[in-house]
């Protein structure tokens, strides 16, 4: 896939067919004088090189794994997990300098910013960095533990490949380039979603595909009228096009941006558009539906980039139509996620509503286009990110130990380290509904503090709070039927379900609570990083002059 | 030209997208197909139609297609030939695992609760319950 990326080096011509001769040698003679200038020696910044470094080390690691390591699986585990590290280590590193707020870049071939692809890394993309590392390294540790991956091939490989292209997606300055780090991502996706086969899974593998194939599609047009409009697709030189279009072109480039926002709402699962994820998530393994949590994120996060970037509310072309459309989406996806909760059969199930109804939040926050809403809506995309994971890897937990039951939401016989697993259960969905102490409960304090001078606050409180007291009332329904209802039904009586005691799969599902923990205890410094990524995500000039340099 | 292109764009996505709300996997994936014609047809069309022009620049040529627009073709065409691929095998897989062709799944309501009393018939698709795998 990244033989495919040179190719679009090719983008050395951003003018369309009718600009004249004249124009064009003026192009090439900047487009010289920028390699000259880079050549002759200006300062470099040394994390440059390092910025695709989190693209790269898994683009090779995986191929290696399939090539050299197919037959032996400890030697996959054993540089999956040690890749996994390496990535966190280097993500944190890189996030510890974004922090001092400036924006690097690194051009790939060298080619002068508007015409070559580019990578770009500033506090959001490092924040995300660190977020996907972070939640990859207990999952994998997870599948490990839990010999998830004995249970099909090349899974170590596939995890790889879907780091690589959330890495990608989430470093690139380039809206096609985006594109392709997407479908980096889906296409691994898809292998991890359906490892291990089963009739059941294969049939919602295939939905999955299905949908985000039509949505692959969308995105491709959504570009191409984008494209027809401003000649790039650069994201700094898109914000500085679009910001200058001419009123004619206005209606178009509406048309591109409302079709770009759908591509990320279904990725995002925004209502109306959220239909593939219930069947995917509570279909896809324990540990890929918790890597897969991270994964409607990057809806989120590139509805965030895009719409603060390119299409802010001050743009003349498009005004604040997309906070018009996101806002109440976010509320039915915040109502629909909850109501979920409470109608669900399957504990799976029930959690993959928790995770649309906690992108109905995060989209709340970042309908706001403030700052605050801003700062808000990254610190409930760490909690909630951390949460659902979680519950998934709990819902694994439970469901192996519960034989023909499966997680049927109703009573059955106590089940192998019952007592520990409710805890477990009991700390996630306490953070999942918002309840106080933990960090769910700060985060839906955020985004409601942040909403306070919003036209629709009453709305917006609301939905919040009804919604959270229906989430508890489902994860307490749920919890007392899979967990305490056993000595009812059958006293003392277990279900003859394998005893087995592996640690592993305890120790990743208390990382990720102890994340939570972290989050809640250190919320004043994290609070205080968002609002400084938030500032500087609204701060247009300094990310595009850091792209296309000094004009 | 412009008329002939977009009307071709048009009936391909009209087509591709009545395909793809088809019930069976084999119309689906066909409209996949056709929605991918569609688009990679479109993005050719964003460099604003040109015939006859070289996509290369040069300082002697007056006139030149939009070089750009053809290589994110290439890239699209590329990426949406895997998945085509991949989705065929996927649809394969799943036809074979479940017996049918159909893309929609039983409803979670309809579905038959597992019951260790009552458990389906020997004879009936081997069920389990999500994310639950045969034990080994």
């Amino acid at each position: 896939m990244i033989a495919t990326l040179p190719s679009l080096a090719l983008s050395s011509l951003t003018l369309t067919a009718s600009a004249a001769t004249e124009a064009v040698s003026q192009a090439a003679g900047h487009a010289t004088t920028q390699v000259a200038t880079a050549a002759a020696g200006a300062p470099v910044d040394p994390v440059s090189h390092w910025i695709i470094a989190p693209v790269l080390l898994p683009a090779v690691l995986a191929p290696l794994m399939v090539l050299l390591m197919r037959f032996d699986l400890l030697l996959q585990r054993v540089f999956s997990l040690a890749g996994a590290v390496a990535l966190a280590g280097l993500a944190a590193w890189l996030m510890a300098d974004a922090s001092t707020g400036h924006i690097v870049d690194y051009r790939l071939g060298n080619w002068p910013a508007p015409f070559g692809i580019i990578l770009v890394l500033d506090r959001l993309s490092a924040l995300m960095l660190t977020l996907t590392a972070g939640l990859s390294v207990p999952v994998l540790l997870y599948a490990i533990g839990s010999n998830w991956d004995t249970r099909g091939r090349h899974f170590h490989a596939l995890f790889q490949f879907q780091l690589m292209g959330i890495n990608g997606a989430f470093l690139t300055g380039d809206a096609f380039n985006l594109f392709v780090f997407f479908e980096v991502l889906l296409i691994a996706s898809y292998g991890l979603m359906i490892h291990g086969g089963g009739a059941e899974r294969m049939k919602a593998g295939v939905q999955y595909v299905v949908f985000n194939l039509a949505g692959s599609t969308l995105f491709l047009f959504a570009l191409g009228t984008i494209y027809s409009v401003t000649g790039t697709l650069n994201m700094a030189d898109l914000a500085e096009k679009v910001a200058h279009l001419p009123a004619g072109d206005a209606g178009l480039i509406r048309v591109g941006a409302m079709l770009l926002i759908l591509v990320f709402a279904v990725k995002g699962a925004l209502v109306p558009l959220q239909f593939w994820l219930p069947n995917t998530y509570s279909h896809a393994p324990g540990p890929v539906a918790a890597l897969f949590a991270v994964m409607t994120k990057i809806g989120a996060y590139a509805i965030l980039r895009v719409y603060t970037l390119i299409f802010p509310p001050t743009t003349p072309a498009t005004g604040t139509m997309f906070a018009d459309i996101l806002l109440p989406a976010a509320l039915v996806t915040l109502a629909i996620g909850m109501i979920g909760i409470m109608g669900a059969k399957q504990m799976a199930r029930m959690v993959s509503f928790a995770a649309i109804g906690s992108m109905g939040t995060l989209f709340i926050a970042i309908a706001q286009f403030t700052p605050a809403g801003n700062a808000a809506a990254l610190y409930y995309t760490v909690h909630s990110t951390l949460a659902a994971a979680a519950l998934f890897l709990i819902t694994d937990l439970t469901i192996a130990r519960r034989g023909e039951f499966g997680g049927a939401l109703r009573a059955a016989p106590k089940i192998t380290q019952s007592g520990l697993i409710a805890a477990l259960f009991f700390v996630a969905a306490i953070a999942t509904a918002g309840m106080p102490p933990l960090s769910g409960f700060l985060g839906k304090l955020l985004v409601m503090q942040a909403t306070w001078n919003a036209p629709l606050r009453w709305w917006i409180w609301g939905a919040i709070l009804v919604t959270s007291l229906i989430s508890i009332v489902g994860f307490a329904r749920a919890g007392s039927s899979l967990y305490w209802k056993a000595n009812a039904i059958a006293p003392g009586g277990r279900l003859s379900v394998p005893e087995e005691r592996p640690l592993l799969p305890f120790v990743a599902t208390g990382m990720l609570l102890a994340g939570l923990v972290a989050l809640t205890v250190f919320a004043g410094p994290v609070t205080h990083w968002m609002q400084g990524t938030a500032t500087q995500l609204l701060d247009r000039t300094a990310y595009i002059t850091a792209v296309l340099g000094h004009r | 030209m412009e008329l002939l292109v977009a009307s071709a764009v048009g009936l391909m996505s009209a087509a591709g997208i009545y395909l793809v709300l088809r019930l069976r996997t084999f119309p689906v994936i066909l409209g996949l197909a056709m929605l991918s014609y569609a688009v990679n047809l479109f993005l050719f069309a964003t460099g604003r139609i040109v015939v006859g022009e070289p996509a290369i620049l040069s300082l002697h040529l007056n006139h030149y297609t939009d070089p750009l627009p053809q290589a994110l073709v290439l890239t699209a065409i590329v990426i949406s030939f895997g998945m085509t691929a991949l989705v065929v095998m996927l649809s394969l897989g799943a036809y074979l695992e479940t017996g049918n062709d159909r893309i929609d799944m039983v409803d979670e309501v309809e579905k038959p609760q597992i019951d260790p009393e009552h458990m389906p018939a020997p004879s009936a698709p081997e069920r389990h319950p999500a994310g639950q795998e045969p034990q080994r």
